[in-house]
């Protein structure tokens, strides 16, 4: 903390250990190495990552290639069940694409939105946190009471409703078209109180330290007070929400997809490839919903699992109710 | 027989990497009606000590050794359910910081109540009464309107006679206050300490008395225990250890009290710091900060980075010190090894 | 109280007041009723005649004015779809979703005390660790799956016959992970009339029958957050220097947890669990979907599908209003449960 009182000293002196030695010392690395679940979470979620990432060479076919479609193949059940292609490992669905390549390509969508609608959120969310803390007063009454509402009307709802409104007024087949930049930026209209309300937490608790006065009293720039010297003292509450806001977002985003104002199926992410099987529930197709259920149910759980973790380790205090 | 006897007690503090000792080979005894102090820098195992009595201690801690008799029972061997009915009753506490310590959505009432239920079987009626009539004693002002009160409604000073009124309730042979006037504004402190004080003498009742504060050691208690790194360094009556410290710890204590120093000069510091209980210094733990490790002869005392074997006497006074033992030995004075 | 009473009010009133310009200004902005009235084949002309007729090019702040007065008296126009006024459409289908809700909500605060407390008390069991990996697995499963898999389980019913059959371990163990099926997962039955629109499933085991897969789909949400959360702040409380004091005091252990450390875990879970019992209706669309439940969350999701902007508002005005409300509940709750806030607004 008195490395930021003075602006000369930011840069480390020599004789401080870099930031790799830091790292291989720290305590987060120490606790990383004794827990077996976050080790594992942690290989999964890289792995499943990687997957999505690779989707284009690791997928057998291409499920946006409508040539690579073949209606007469749908509704194949996955390897270990009688009446399996084994050109499809894991079936397929109703318009005969393979499941396996429509996995990866959707959890790549899922993550993209996932992630994207994170970062969103977390720009408006710590801008307007940071704002809120620092300079109190109306312009903190007014961001907190409108985050207040958007958060007793649940993001979910907010989401929907945002999605609904962008759906009437493109119309559905332009909807479709930007589908999953308009969810990111749902997503990440709907869930930005949560980081502000975490980031203008800290900032009251940093405002209140003596550094921040020192810094005052030096004559600093406000912004430069906010971004240089308090903004560094409240990332760690806002990296452990940042993995639970991850898994959030991805989630609302199947919710979306699932209610039909999400992802169109010719571009299906997760949550709408778990839609279009559900039709098919009934008639005994489980697989075309249930497998890409675990897929996505996997992809959270081990991201909320090294939130937990995070949480666990670095233990800040976090913005209650 | 004393009142409370202790003797060897051992506590631990099981963690991963292994059991860290917070109390070594602690012994004192306390007589009825008598009032010890227990003083230390914090860190020292000060409140260790005084939450092990009744095993209280929190979760990774626990009793490795030693014995705690208590009026002829062993509180040590104790199950949980009889060790409950000592608890409040026959010895009890009076914490730090009255803010925290009465539950905030309880009224006083129920928190005074509901102690005496616990012990006795009474009626509500009676136990408020009883609850009254303590009030009273720690000069409570209209202790009928406190008993529906909540915590939150009354200030630190009120909450610290309620606490003391609590600890009264049940007439304990024992109160053990753990720097009960620490967390205080310093014009209550004072009024407090006076009060409980005269409660304990009026009734009786034997005192353990924590507190970093010499001052208010040597104005209440009779006797004293100078703790370091959770080991009992020096012990004897107050009046002899204040006047006539043994231990270099101890003299280091007297010289830092602001009175000491000369006006307009540095206080005396103790130089260093206490070392943490997971990475103690071998031998005395004393012995970094110490500064008679050499001779007045120049030469180095080697014992030091041994351990203390045990007490020696000195007056009323037993103190574990290896310099102490060594101007005895000079000095043909008769040593026998103690067992306190 | 009353102060306090009033300054909830106003808060409330505040909240509404925010709501429902944003749901006019959605109705002003997509809603064409002229074009709803009359049909595309009518001249340009008579439409603006329409137009001036029905006020919509009064300024903004007048058309507000009288959106906001006849909001006052629950009256939102009539619904494109159903030609009929929205509030009639919705107070037909509110009586089946607040069935649903209260299912849900018994259904939480009868699990997730027991199991929080128990979690708090015990973090060591190996019961509580279960309850604990099943919580965040539960966390991370959306609704709507959940709903799936649960009429997988439960309605449809699975076999599986990975043991051999013929023997009669085999067949005991391919029992054992199999399921029935059976139980209702769409719609809501014959569900009995009570009064007015209210028709209800409380009534006979059949109608419950039909609760149970939406109750426990919905309520599946809510449960693992309410568990840790009660599980944390008991922790927390279990810590505290009053439960240590009232330890020293000789008080039993079962008195301290459920008179000393409960009351203090509940005052948080209040305030946070009352406000989350409120977006359950959120979480009503999509549980209703799955299971085509005949709710506001189906309707809702119906009337975007087809545009129905005066049901889409009256239905964001109807759900505000039960946020307001359950927020000025808990609130409330809150107060009376909690003695170190005085209900006469100013801060104890």
């Amino acid at each position: 903390m008195t490395t930021s009182t003075t602006p000369s000293s930011t840069t480390p002196s020599p004789s401080t250990p870099s930031r790799w030695e830091r790292f291989r010392d720290s305590f987060l690395l120490y606790s990383f190495k004794r827990d077996l679940v976050a080790q594992l979470s942690l290989i999964i979620f890289i792995l499943m990552v990687g997957a999505a990432v690779l989707a284009p060479w690791l997928a057998p076919t291409n499920p946006y290639d409508l040539a690579s479609i073949d209606l007469l193949a749908s509704e194949l059940p996955p390897f270990w069940i009688e009446g399996a292609d084994p050109l499809y490992v894991m079936g397929t669905d109703a318009q005969g694409r393979d499941l396996l390549s429509t996995i990866l390509y959707g959890m790549r969508v899922s993550l993209v939105i996932g992630f994207g609608a994170v970062l969103l959120q977390a720009t408006i969310g710590v801008c307007f946190g940071l704002l809120a803390g620092y300079l109190g007063g109306r312009i903190d009454a007014f961001l907190m009471r409108l985050a207040d509402i958007q958060l007793s009307f649940s993001t979910l709802m907010v989401a929907i409703v945002v999605g609904a409104l962008f759906k009437s007024i493109f119309g559905g087949a332009t909807y479709s078209d930007y589908a999953m930049w308009l969810l990111v930026l749902i997503i990440g209209l709907a869930e930005w109180p949560q980081y502000a309300r975490t980031v203008r937490a800290s900032v009251l608790a940093e405002r209140a330290k003596e550094y921040v006065d020192a810094a005052r009293v030096m004559g600093l720039r406000r912004r430069r007070i906010m971004f240089r010297h308090i903004l560094p003292n409240t990332l760690s509450p806002i990296f452990v929400i940042s993995t639970v806001q991850v898994a959030n977002a991805i989630i609302s985003e199947a919710a979306l997809s699932f209610l039909g104002l999400g992802m169109p199926e010719t571009q299906p992410s997760l949550g709408s490839l778990i839609k279009s099987g559900f039709d098919y529930l009934q008639s005994g197709s489980w697989w075309i919903t249930l497998i890409p259920g675990l897929v996505l149910v996997v992809l959270v759980l081990v991201i909320n699992l090294l939130g937990d973790w995070l949480r666990d380790v670095l233990n800040p205090r976090l913005y209650k109710g | 027989m004393a009142l409370l006897e202790v003797n060897h007690l051992d506590v631990r503090f099981a963690l991963r990497q292994g059991d860290i000792k917070a109390l070594r080979d602690v012994c004192f005894s306390l007589d009825r009606g008598e009032r010890l102090g227990i003083v230390g820098e914090s860190g020292a195992g000060k409140s260790v000590a005084a939450f092990s009595l009744l095993n209280l201690i929190a979760k990774p801690g626990y009793i490795a050794g030693g014995s705690i008799n208590f009026d002829g029972q062993e509180l040590t061997s104790m199950s949980d359910r009889q060790l409950r009915r000592v608890r409040g009753h026959r010895i009890s506490m009076i914490f730090q910081d009255p803010m925290m310590t009465l539950n905030p959505v309880l009224s006083i009432g129920e928190q005074m109540i509901e102690c005496l239920k616990a012990h006795r079987r009474i009626s509500t009626r009676e136990a408020r009464s009883i609850s009254l009539r303590k009030l009273e004693q720690v000069q409570i002002p209209s202790p009928e309107k406190r008993l529906s009160q909540y915590p939150h409604e009354l200030s630190g000073g009120m909450r610290q006679r309620i606490i003391i009124a609590i600890a009264l309730l049940l007439d304990p042979d024992i109160i053990i206050a753990d720097e009960p006037t620490t967390a205080l504004d310093v014009t209550i402190q004072a009024e407090i300490m006076a009060l409980l004080l005269e409660l304990c003498e009026k009734h009786n009742v034997a005192l353990i008395l924590i507190t970093h504060d010499l001052g208010v050691v040597s104005q209440v208690t009779q006797r004293m225990l100078v703790m370091y790194a959770g080991r009992v360094i020096e012990q004897g009556p107050t009046r002899e250890i204040i006047n006539d410290p043994q231990h270099p710890y101890t003299q280091g204590l007297m010289n830092a009290l602001p009175q000491m120093a000369t006006p307009g000069q540095r206080l005396n510091q103790i130089r260093g710091s206490m070392p943490s209980l997971n990475n103690l210094p071998s031998g005395c733990t004393f012995h970094p900060r110490c500064d008679f490790t050499t001779r007045p002869d120049g030469s180095e005392r080697t014992s030091c980075h041994e351990e203390v074997p045990g007490f020696v006497r000195s007056g009323n006074c037993q103190v574990a010190c290896h310099m102490v033992a060594e101007m005895q030995d000079a000095n043909r004075i008769p040593v026998e090894e103690v067992t306190p | 109280m009353i102060a306090f009473l009033i300054k909830r009010l106003f808060h409330a009133l505040l909240v509404m007041f925010v709501i429902s310009l944003i749901a006019f200004a959605i109705q002003d902005n997509l809603g064409d009723p002229v074009q709803q009235m009359v049909g595309q084949s009518v001249p340009e002309s008579e439409r603006a005649a329409l137009r001036e007729e029905l006020g919509l090019n009064d300024p903004f702040l007048v058309q507000y004015l009288r959106f906001a007065v006849n909001a006052t008296q629950f009256d939102f126009g009539y619904s494109y779809v159903f030609h009929e006024p929205t509030t009639q459409v919705i107070l037909r289908h509110l009586p089946a979703t607040l069935e649903l809700v209260f299912a849900s909500t018994l259904l939480i605060i009868l699990l997730s005390v027991p199991i929080g407390v128990y979690s708090a008390i015990k973090p060591r069991a190996w019961l509580s660790r279960f309850f604990m990996g099943v919580s965040i697995v539960g966390i991370s499963i959306p609704v709507f799956l959940t709903a799936i898999v649960l009429i997988q389980l439960f309605a449809i019913g699975i076999s599986w016959s990975p043991f051999p059959a013929d023997t009669s371990w085999g067949g005991w163990l391919n029992g054992l992970i199999s399921t029935e099926g059976g139980l209702p997962a769409y719609g809501r039955g014959n569900p009995e009339h009570v009064f007015g629109t209210w028709y209800t499933n409380f009534t006979s085991l059949k109608g419950l029958t039909y609760l149970i897969l939406p109750a426990i789909s919905l309520a599946s949400i809510m449960l693992p957050l309410f568990i840790r959360l009660i599980r944390a702040e008991m922790l927390e409380v279990l810590q505290s220097e009053y439960v240590k004091f009232a330890r020293a005091k000789g008080i039993s252990m079962r008195r301290i947890y459920f008179v000393h450390a409960l009351k203090n875990t509940m005052l948080p879970v209040i305030t946070v669990g009352g406000v989350q019992i409120g977006t359950l209706v959120a979480y009503t669309i999509l549980t209703e979907t799955v299971f085509q439940w005949p709710g506001m969350g189906l309707m809702f999701l119906d009337a975007i599908n087809r545009s129905d902007i005066p049901l889409i508002v009256t239905y964001l005005m109807i759900v505000g209003v039960i946020f307001v409300v359950t927020n000025t509940v808990v609130d409330l709750i809150y107060g009376l449960v909690n003695p170190t806030v005085k209900l006469t607004g100013k801060p104890a």
